[in-house]
């Protein structure tokens, strides 16, 4: 109990200290965790609207692999993405690995799926009537899509929150493609993890808890965002 | 068309600025450690404004660290486990094994000691004993410089080790002691570890001071034909550094302060043959 305290009053004092280290690796996971979250909804929205509206030969099977890769675990993709990464891999040439570019590219191969899935279900969820509806008073297919789209945001919010919250919370890729490189890409996950053991563990405690006021805060804004629009 | 011209030569610019900092980046796979007990936070920066290289270090246990340079993931490995050091030398993957510091691993455990080791000066008659008591034992299980030289030491006290009292962790050192703490175990564990955790555990040392327990740092290039894009100048430019005077100082004051003694010996310079 002791030591819950102190992690506590360890965290209040490093942040307000303005402790440089622990505010880079804040803005680094925000960054990228941000920017994969990005990435993913470049990529899951159209996919997911995509599978929800098409008919296709497989498409149950195609449904059933992205509500299973909705519970890809972080260490597999970190495991793939290292070895297309590597020196030796067939993207070496990049020379991205252990950067913060490579985390953004195995935590968008995470939250991909979850986005892709989340729309697929928002999107199936508004009544085939209303597309008919849509189609007959003259739309486009485009415009089509748009509108149902648009009809689905609120579920689709719930899409970022949890790619966002299950690619900011992953330690098993960032560590793997990151290397837990100090002051390159050293994310509050991957400190956390190293702090521990160290033994450091009033510092692990901030991290943690910087963490979790983190990810509240991103929610608490989206669902303010969402909340809103419900009314 | 000036200015795409312009905005094309900007492009070749900046790609081969992009290469040229690519190659001044070193990647140095490590074992956690050097990393936990912080001595990398003070070489590391040193010799980053020394040369002006980028280092990305990649602590992972010793087993994989080798590996990783092996195949030319990395461009040197700093490690501590002599055999498989030695191994990857005589394949040719690995070369200039140079000794770089020393310390010791000891090991602990519960203050009952049911296998009555305490004291003990021999590593290996104590092995033998916890054995024999079918006392619980953590090991960790991962390939790990502290792991191998585990290994070693169970081989030359004759026992094939076990299951149930054979526990593995597949963790670190700092993980593996917490759990040896709380299971009430013995396990062989660095001296540095131990001491950064020190406050938080139960477990008593046990034996130290043997010879067996000696834990070797060594520096190894890596061969770049062993993969593509192998950074081998900025490689030997590190392992040149952590032999040289500075680091070698930097080496032998670090943790007085923090746990009242040095952590580590520096030995640049001396052979296997000067610790048989």
């Amino acid at each position: 109990m002791d030591l819950l305290l102190e992690g506590v009053r360890q965290a209040l004092t490093l942040v307000l200290a303005g402790d440089s280290e622990i505010w880079a690796i804040l803005l680094l996971s925000l960054q990228v965790s941000g920017s994969a979250t990005l990435v993913s909804l470049a990529t899951g929205i159209p996919a997911g609207a995509a599978l929800a509206l098409a008919r296709f030969p497989g498409r149950s099977l195609v449904v059933s692999a992205v509500n299973s890769g909705m519970g890809l675990p972080p260490v597999v993709a970190g495991l793939f993405v290292t070895i297309m990464l590597w020196r030796s891999g067939p993207l070496g040439g990049l020379e991205i690995l252990y950067t913060p570019a490579a985390i953004i590219v195995a935590q968008a191969v995470i939250a991909a799926p979850i986005v892709t899935g989340i729309t697929l279900a928002a999107v199936q969820q508004v009544p085939a009537e209303f597309r008919l509806q849509l189609l007959a008073l003259g739309a486009s297919r485009v415009q089509m899509v748009w509108v149902v789209l648009r009809e689905a945001r609120l579920p689709m919010l719930a899409a970022v929150m949890a790619g966002f919250g299950g690619v900011i919370s992953e330690i098993g890729a960032s560590m793997m493609v990151g290397g837990n490189v100090k002051g390159q890409t050293r994310t509050l996950t991957t400190a956390m993890v190293l702090e521990t053991g160290k033994g450091n563990f009033e510092v692990a405690i901030a991290l943690a808890l910087l963490l979790l006021v983190l990810v509240f805060l991103v929610n608490w804004a989206l669902t303010s965002i969402q909340q809103r629009r419900a009314f | 068309m000036g200015i795409r011209w312009l905005g094309a030569l900007a492009v070749l610019l900046g790609l081969a600025a992009a290469a040229a900092a690519q190659s001044r980046v070193v990647i140095l796979a490590t074992t956690t450690s050097t990393q936990d007990a912080g001595l990398l936070e003070v070489l590391v920066p040193a010799f980053e404004r020394r040369t002006g290289y980028t280092v990305k270090t990649i602590a992972v246990g010793t087993g994989q660290a080798l590996a990783l340079a092996a195949r030319g993931e990395a461009d040197v490995a700093f490690a501590h486990a002599p055999e498989l050091e030695k191994k990857y030398v005589a394949e040719g993957r690995l070369a200039n094994r140079r000794l770089v510091m020393v310390n010791d691993f000891v090991l602990v455990g519960p203050e009952a000691d049911p296998a009555k080791i305490e004291g003990e000066k021999s590593a290996v008659a104590a092995f033998r004993r916890i054995a024999a008591a079918r006392a619980r034992f953590v090991s960790r299980g991962d390939k790990s410089g502290t792991h191998t030289l585990e290994l070693a030491l169970w081989r030359r006290a004759g026992v094939e080790p076990a299951a149930p009292w054979y526990i593995e962790s597949g963790q670190g050192m700092g993980a593996t002691l917490g759990l040896a703490d709380d299971r009430r175990a013995y396990t062989l564990s660095d001296r540095a570890t131990l001491l950064a955790l020190g406050r938080r555990l139960t477990l008593k040392l046990m034996v130290e001071g043997d010879r067996a327990l000696l834990n070797v740092y060594a520096v190894l290039e890596v061969n770049p034909a062993n993969g593509p894009r192998v950074n081998a100048a900025g490689g030997k430019a590190l392992a040149d550094f952590l032999l040289s005077p500075e680091a070698q100082a930097a080496m032998r004051a670090f943790g007085a302060d923090r746990y009242g003694r040095a952590l580590f010996v520096p030995v640049a310079g001396k052979t296997d043959e000067d610790f048989k």
